[in-house]
């Protein structure tokens, strides 16, 4: 390579140079595909090798190469905010759905598509003069388990706030690449079934939190009969969202139907109580480690 | 001094008020300039009949200054709380203003525009909520840092394979319940003939290993405890204590406990052909067990998040 880079640089007029220096390229390219179209061959008298060859040859990924965190498959300890609703299984969350104040038509059009999977949820339009205290007071006295509230901000939709009642805690959600059920090619309609949960890789103790928020939104008894899971994936602190219908094919083999909304999440926030002391809050200068994760 | 004198000063000498631009026009920094320009006619100090509008502790005055009173600079201006009206105060103006200049008249009530608008704003500032989430902090290079992380954290994260994994995991592991609503008969009769085989398996192999029956309820492979039930009739309250005396016996007694309940006859001569009666009787009775074990199961679909 040096020595090609070398008699690269001596050629002193550049067509020929770009000239030489495709044909290097070139050369260097038919020389892996060759090696590639050998190797598969090799394989395909001899599937072992393939198979060796998979197992062997794991690529690194930022995943696999993640920072060491000491909460990752820790217990959780102690009792949280959300043990009400582990504790007492005949009793299912009520949501409260609203906006901030003076919201665009965004916001609205976002709660329709909340509201089409969130289960027991009521929508309330936010009158000024309403704070957040008292809503959750208005809340408590009527039973509801969790507020949710759509952050619009320029006609966009910008972010979730989640408060758990009756005491908190509160967390803000950024929210991205919002695609609803109608736009996804090959979408199915979703129907009127109580979903099953899929939680993803909420791993560390602030992604087990995070994991148990999401769980308290829905009830505790799926209407397996509809076949509709809900899926919040976390995968690098980012939280994808997906909504399909499946069929088990075989004993092996499930297929999926998307019916949408698909949206992504990001944990900005996690304040004790309603909107009370931050106990984590997402800063810019955290992601200049591309391979420390917080979820 | 005369209006025009200051004014020779102000334009070509110096004015502490004066903002000098490249582009012409200056400004003026005079709290009392009704125009903010630096100009012969909206000189507050260069003229001597001046009027202005301004903004008291979020009241509207009309400030007017008149040639009688220029020798007396504490007296200087007079003024005149406008209605918060705005048609109204614009009707005070004009009778206030009445035989004034037009450029004055008209600069006033520009004014009065302008301050009744930031006025308007600053109210529904002030009533806007501080809980809006506002998202002025993200600067374009955080927020393309962001949306290509997640572009690519979408890549990698293989949704829908983890989904499939997650559900036949589900499926496997029986979270599903006895009968379960979501899966063909025949898929899920093939599922439970292979957990039956594993059990099978499992039992032949483990069937002195005590500690790994003992304790866990929710173990498929847990034999006793369903027979426990079934004798003293009471599934939910099994006495751990109870059950691991039980358990600690030896397996073949468990195996007479079992039988002589039921059969109490021919104990001792034919041992394997019992082992292989009781393991059909486990294989129909595995087949009830999950009727008692249903109320269990719920609980995994509940708390399912995967790890």
């Amino acid at each position: 390579m040096g020595t090609q880079s070398e008699a690269l640089k001596n050629i002193k007029n550049k067509i020929r140079r770009q000239k030489v220096f495709s044909q290097i390229k070139h050369d260097k390219n038919k020389e892996r595909h060759t090696l590639r179209k050998e190797r598969a061959k090799e394989e395909r008298a001899n599937p072992e090798l393939k198979d060796k060859r998979i197992v062997e040859n794991i690529p690194d990924t930022i995943d696999s190469k993640r920072i060491y965190d000491e909460t990752i498959g820790t217990e959780v300890e102690g009792k949280d905010e959300f043990d009400k609703y582990f504790t007492n299984l005949g009793k299912d969350p009520k949501i409260l759905l609203t906006t901030n104040f003076n919201a665009r038509n965004a916001a609205y059009e976002f709660a329709d598509i909340l509201m089409d999977f969130l289960p027991n949820v009521t929508f309330v339009k936010r009158k000024q003069g309403y704070q957040i205290p008292d809503m959750v007071q208005f809340c408590n006295n009527r039973e509801y388990s969790t507020i949710i509230i759509i952050n619009e901000d320029k006609k966009k939709v910008t972010g979730l706030t989640f408060i758990n009642l009756p005491e908190g805690p509160t967390f803000y959600f950024s929210i991205s690449s919002v695609t609803e059920g109608k736009k996804i090619a090959g979408h199915g309609k979703a129907q009127d079934f109580l979903p099953e949960l899929v939680l993803n890789n909420f791993n560390s103790r602030l992604g087990k939190t995070i994991g148990r928020l999401f769980q308290s939104i829905f009830p505790h008894k799926p209407e397996l009969q509809g076949r509709q899971v809900v899926t919040l994936h976390n995968q690098r602190d980012y939280i994808f969202f997906r909504r399909h219908r499946y069929i088990f094919r075989n004993e092996e083999k499930v297929g999926l139907q998307e019916l949408g909304p698909q949206f992504t999440l990001k944990l900005r926030r996690f304040q004790k109580g309603i909107r009370g002391d931050i106990v984590w809050e997402h800063k810019p200068d955290m992601e200049r480690d591309k391979k420390k994760f917080y979820l | 001094m005369s209006d025009e004198v200051i004014w020779q000063v102000i334009n070509h000498q110096f004015c502490a008020f004066k903002l000098k631009t490249d582009k012409g026009q200056n400004f003026c920094r005079n709290e009392y300039n009704v125009s903010g320009l630096c100009s012969r006619q909206s000189c507050p100090l260069a003229n001597s009949r001046y009027a202005t509008v301004k903004n008291i502790g979020g009241k509207l005055y009309l400030y007017m200054k008149t040639a009688e009173r220029s020798h007396m600079p504490s007296k200087w201006w007079e003024r005149i709380k406008l209605s918060k009206n705005y048609s109204k105060a614009l009707s005070q103006i004009d009778s206030h203003l009445q035989y004034w200049q037009k450029f004055l008249i008209h600069k006033c009530k520009q004014r009065l525009t302008r301050l009744t608008q930031v006025a308007i704003t600053e109210r529904r500032l002030a009533l806007k909520d501080d809980e809006r989430e506002l998202v002025t902090s993200a600067t374009p290079k955080v927020k393309r840092r962001e949306e290509n992380r997640e572009r690519k954290a979408l890549v990698a994260a293989k949704i829908e394979k983890a989904i499939e994994k997650e559900l036949l995991e589900r499926l496997k592991s029986g979270a599903y319940g006895d009968k379960p609503l979501n899966v063909d008969e025949n898929i899920w009769k093939k599922v439970l003939g292979k957990v039956d085989e594993k059990e099978f398996e499992e039992e032949f192999e483990d069937e002195d290993d005590v500690e790994l029956v003992s304790g866990d309820e929710e173990d498929d492979s847990d034999v006793g405890e369903i027979e426990y039930v079934e004798d003293s009739g009471d599934d939910e309250l099994v006495d751990m204590e109870d059950l691991e005396n039980w358990l600690g016996d030896s397996s073949d007694e468990n195996n007479n406990n079992d039988t002589s309940d039921e059969e109490s006859d021919d104990e001792e001569e034919e041992q394997g052909k019992k082992r292989k009666s009781d393991t059909k009787q486990d294989k129909s009775k595995k087949k009830r067990r999950p009727r008692v074990e249903i109320e269990y199961e719920e609980e995994p679909i509940q708390t399912n998040i995967t790890i």
